[in-house]
């Protein structure tokens, strides 16, 4: 499935930061705790996690946005945070982001073509010459399933999914080995999101695009992703391939997740799986649980549970891949099916 | 922990008698500046005590606005031009605003969305939610408190006495939901409308927050009326579905028949965009194109633009809603085609 060297691997990521001190006097939000991710090229990362996990601080630094307080970011090989000038730009141009609102995301005044072409002004490198320039928009755009007659109109005269096109077009303007989607899908209708999904799908089957898939949503991710990073509290409670993940998760969080979401059958019908409904929400990240982070909503939560911050335990069945199926928790779950 | 067996419940007797809340060729046009568009077109449905009726459809389709006409609403540029809504024994849009205000509470109540917004951000929670105690019962400010409390602790808010001082902004998004839930149930409604209850929340705590309607239904017998884009939330809960698109019903039934065997290409289409059926790494089944503009929306069917079974018949002629089956209604001229899939 991947070339031996990642494209990307990331390890002992920590990133903390200073905000306003809550009641317990507590000033330090710890984003990310020690994160690690590995990611082989032309796959797609599905990054799992309730809002305040740290998915999308860990999306800044994997975009340089963010500097990490500890731990390292490394690219094809190139550690991103020591380069300076030339090389930073051209790191720079191969690290892209579609983002979630595609309202927010596109400026009301500028056409879709300059949109669109605007990286270039930066990217002289990969810019097309003005002459080549207008053949090249109108490739992007045909590419991502835009009329050619596109170029002159406006973000307004386009709809949520065009619009979310338009963003696509842009990223792949300046043809990146990696692009990160925050919640690319979620402000769109279901049928829309079909076709904006089919689209990444498709992209990344003939340019070889690498994708960090950050989402809320688990049908979306189980249906993209090659590999799942479930997030819970700035840490990564589980990782592996996605169908192992989904179908035979370690971490009660996972399983508690996975259940949670209502599924729709073949047949129409409601998916009849066994709900697990967590008592609670989640802690506050200002102040997180001792030992495991997941023990104040967890039913299987033990002494040793709060003292002791569990290590990741590993499944053998899938050795083959460059990150095995892992799980951090001092009780995962067996083989038997959640809730059985 | 709580594994709580899965809650699709579909009792086929519970639907005798006088409906709930009866909608009857409700229509709404919309004054916008650019022109008058007619956001609900002829929209009919019923539903009776202890069931949940689901409306269904992307944004813009005319599902909110439905539900704010019923309860009394809708912004001043929205206007219902048509139609009836019948619940407590009355015909409610001929009511007078006063009478109408009466049955807010006690006959009609709603959930919308977005609990920060729908609390007043500089009043304590507890005189809110016993705010309609006041109002409808007479209760001193004391009494209600009280009241208030009692369902605080009954929508699972710890510490309710203690809690009943916080305002808005000092609880969790899924602790406002169940603030605004308890609000909306004080006065024991005979039908709850929720608006997308869930949508802004996380996974787990939504979860949460469905099974608290879900067990709030059942102990006080209410009619649900569950406005959601959300097919699978439809599927788990709902025992009838209406769908719609630009404003019109473009088919209504039972969820498990509507859903096991679609009769119009829309609902299909939209059962094929759920990644979790398609096969892993194939593409979705998309619908092509998007929702049209409602001052758009073009002779004939309003889904002709973007239907796979689309013919000439179908830009000249809209196709009414017609009885497929038991209980069921399609709007497509071609719905016969669809049934033999």
């Amino acid at each position: 499935m991947s070339e031996p060297t990642p494209l990307l691997e990331v390890s002992g990521l920590r990133k903390s930061f200073r905000v306003a001190k809550n009641k317990a006097g507590r000033s330090k939000l710890t984003a990310l705790d020690g994160v690690n991710l590995t990611l082989g090229r032309g796959e797609t990362l599905g990054l799992v996690g309730e809002s305040g996990c740290g998915k999308s601080t860990l999306a800044r630094v994997l975009l340089m946005l963010e500097r990490p307080d500890e731990g390292t970011v490394r690219f094809d090989g190139i550690d991103p945070f020591t380069l300076k000038g030339k090389d930073l730009l051209a790191w720079r141009r191969r690290v892209q982001m579609v983002f979630q609102d595609p309202f927010a995301s596109l400026n009301a005044r500028m056409t879709a073509a300059d949109l669109i072409g605007e990286p270039w002004r930066t990217h002289r490198d990969v810019a097309p010459s003005p002459r080549e320039r207008e053949a090249k928009v109108r490739e992007l755009l045909e590419l991502v399933g835009l009329r050619a007659t596109d170029a002159h109109r406006y973000p307004n005269e386009f709809s949520g999914g065009q619009r979310q096109r338009i963003g696509i077009a842009r990223a792949l303007a300046l043809q990146p080995d990696l692009i990160v989607c925050d919640e690319p899908v979620s402000a769109l209708d279901l049928s829309v999101q079909a076709q904006v999904l089919n689209l990444l799908a498709d992209l990344q089957e003939r340019l070889g695009v690498t994708y960090v898939f950050i989402s809320h949503d688990l049908s979306v991710v189980r249906h993209v992703a090659d590999r799942v990073s479930v997030m819970y509290l700035g840490k990564i409670i589980e990782h592996g391939p996605t169908e192992d993940v989904f179908d035979r998760p370690l971490h009660p969080y996972t399983a508690a997740l996975m259940s949670a979401a209502p599924t729709l059958e073949e047949d129409g019908t409601a998916g009849s799986g066994e709900r697990i409904l967590l008592d609670g929400e989640l802690p506050s990240p200002l102040d997180p649980p001792s030992g495991c982070r997941f023990r104040t909503r967890c039913w299987q939560a033990t002494d040793r549970c709060a003292t002791e911050a569990p290590d990741p335990v590993g499944r053998a069945e899938s050795a083959d891949a460059l990150e095995p199926h892992e799980g951090r928790c001092h009780f995962p779950l067996s083989l038997t099916p959640v809730g059985a | 922990m709580n594994p709580l067996p899965s809650t699709a419940t579909a009792d086929p007797e519970a639907a005798t008698g006088e409906p709930a809340l009866a909608v009857e060729n409700l229509t709404v046009d919309l004054h916008t500046p650019t022109g008058t568009v007619r956001a609900v077109d002829e929209v009919s449905f019923a539903v009776h005590k202890g069931r949940t009726l689901a409306l269904l459809g992307e944004s813009g389709c005319g599902k909110s606005m439905t539900a704010l006409s019923i309860v009394g609403l809708l912004d001043p540029v929205a206007e219902v031009v048509g139609g009836s809504v019948r619940a407590g024994g009355k015909d409610v849009l001929t009511l007078s605003r006063p009478a109408r205000k009466k049955l807010a509470g006690p006959v009609l109540s709603i959930v919308f969305q977005d609990a920060l917004t729908a609390l007043n951000p500089v009043q304590p929670v507890g005189r809110q939610l016993g705010e309609p105690f006041r109002i409808h019962h007479g209760l001193s400010r004391r009494q209600a408190k009280e009241k208030a409390i009692e369902l605080m602790r009954i929508v699972g808010i710890p510490e309710p006495r203690a809690r009943a001082r916080s305002y808005p902004h000092q609880f969790s998004g899924g602790m406002r939901q169940r603030l605004l839930i308890a609000m909306a149930v004080a006065l024991a409604p005979d039908v709850l409308l929720a608006d997308e209850p869930t949508t802004a929340l996380d996974v787990t705590v939504q979860a949460q927050i469905m099974q608290l309607l879900r067990d709030l239904q059942v102990e006080r017998d209410m009619a649900v009326v569950l406005i959601t884009h959300d097919l699978a939330v439809v599927a788990e809960r709902a025992d009838d579905v209406v769908v719609m698109y630009a404003g019109n019903v473009v088919e209504t039934g039972p969820v498990r028949e509507v859903f096991g065997n679609p009769r119009h290409p829309y609902t299909r289409g939209l059962l094929d965009s759920v990644p979790e059926r398609a096969e892993k790494g194939s593409p979705l089944p998309a619908v092509a194109g998007s929702p049209p503009e409602l001052s758009k929306i073009p002779p004939g069917c309003v889904f002709q633009a973007r239907c796979p079974l689309a013919r000439e018949r179908c830009a000249e002629e809209r196709p009414a809603l017609t009885a497929t089956g038991s209980g069921r209604a399609a709007a497509c001229h071609f719905s016969e085609e669809l049934a033999s899939v």
